[in-house]
């Protein structure tokens, strides 16, 4: 129950942070309230048993991609974002896109909530220290993981070759 | 309402909100921190359902996604990068051209 209700103050910032996200005039500010946005994560994954991604959560997404958008951001100049005003003859996107978002709500709704899952017969908890996971990661996994790092190569040299001077 | 059923609320909720964002938003730094928001949605879901299911599975795939998506952002903003260096401007409107 204490549980639910840490879960429920953190799901209301979670949730005003993306909207900060949606609706902020400025680059730096939107960015800013993604890495809000993934540090309340990284303290929700805490609480369902699960460290090791809170850690990495932190890390990698507040810390490593979230810098790298700001460098970029102000790399550029492009703190202010013109006022969104609507191209002409597309007046209709703003009411169609917030039908669809409610749509698209809706639907994930009806798929959790009224559909009745399967019963779940309750396991014993299980290790989830970053040892387990490094098992599982090295064990099971390793065959993606090694995919993984291959593609993290492919992207690091594309992005040096995207970027470079001609 | 448990925890699980309230994790996987506020994921499709915050899912919305990222497509949202991609579908109202010009900038396309903004389209792309949407993107980022939705792959966040995401990954919370898949941590509560490992958590509901006692296995370990779910979570490594969220590790598998934080890489895509570290890979996914380095060349993204490279790209962006390189745009704004021909069209001086992050406007997706104004980006309709298919040559330099």
């Amino acid at each position: 129950m204490a549980d639910l209700i840490v879960l429920v103050l953190l799901g209301a910032v979670s949730v005003a942070s993306a909207l900060g996200l949606l609706l902020s005039r400025n680059a730096i500010y939107a960015a800013l309230f993604l890495v809000l946005n993934f540090g309340v994560g990284a303290v929700i994954y805490l609480l369902l048993n699960a460290p090791f991604l809170a850690v990495v959560q932190v890390s990698v997404y507040a810390g490593a991609i979230m810098v790298l958008f700001l460098f970029v951001i102000m790399l550029l100049g492009a703190e202010r974002l013109s006022p969104a005003e609507d191209p002409p003859g597309a007046s209709f996107q703003r009411p169609l896109a917030i039908g669809l978002g409610a749509a698209l709500l809706g639907l994930a709704a009806y798929v959790l909530f009224i559909r009745q899952p399967v019963a779940i017969a309750p396991a014993t908890p299980i290790d989830s220290s970053p040892t387990a996971v490094g098992l599982a990661l090295f064990g099971d996994y390793l065959f993606p993981f090694e995919v993984i790092s291959v593609l993290l190569l492919v992207a690091m040299i594309g992005a040096v070759i995207l970027t470079r001077d001609r | 309402m448990d925890t699980t059923a309230f994790v996987a609320l506020l994921s499709s909720v915050l899912f919305t909100i990222g497509v949202l964002g991609v579908l109202l938003r010009r900038s396309a730094l903004l389209i792309f921190m949407s993107v980022e928001l939705m792959l966040n949605a995401a990954n919370l879901a898949f941590v509560s359902f490992a958590h509901r299911w006692n296995q370990l599975d779910g979570q490594v795939i969220v590790f598998f996604v934080m890489a895509v998506a570290a890979a996914e952002v380095a060349v993204g903003l490279a790209l962006i990068v390189t745009i704004f260096r021909t069209k001086r401007s992050t406007n997706v409107d104004e980006l309709s051209a298919l040559r330099g």
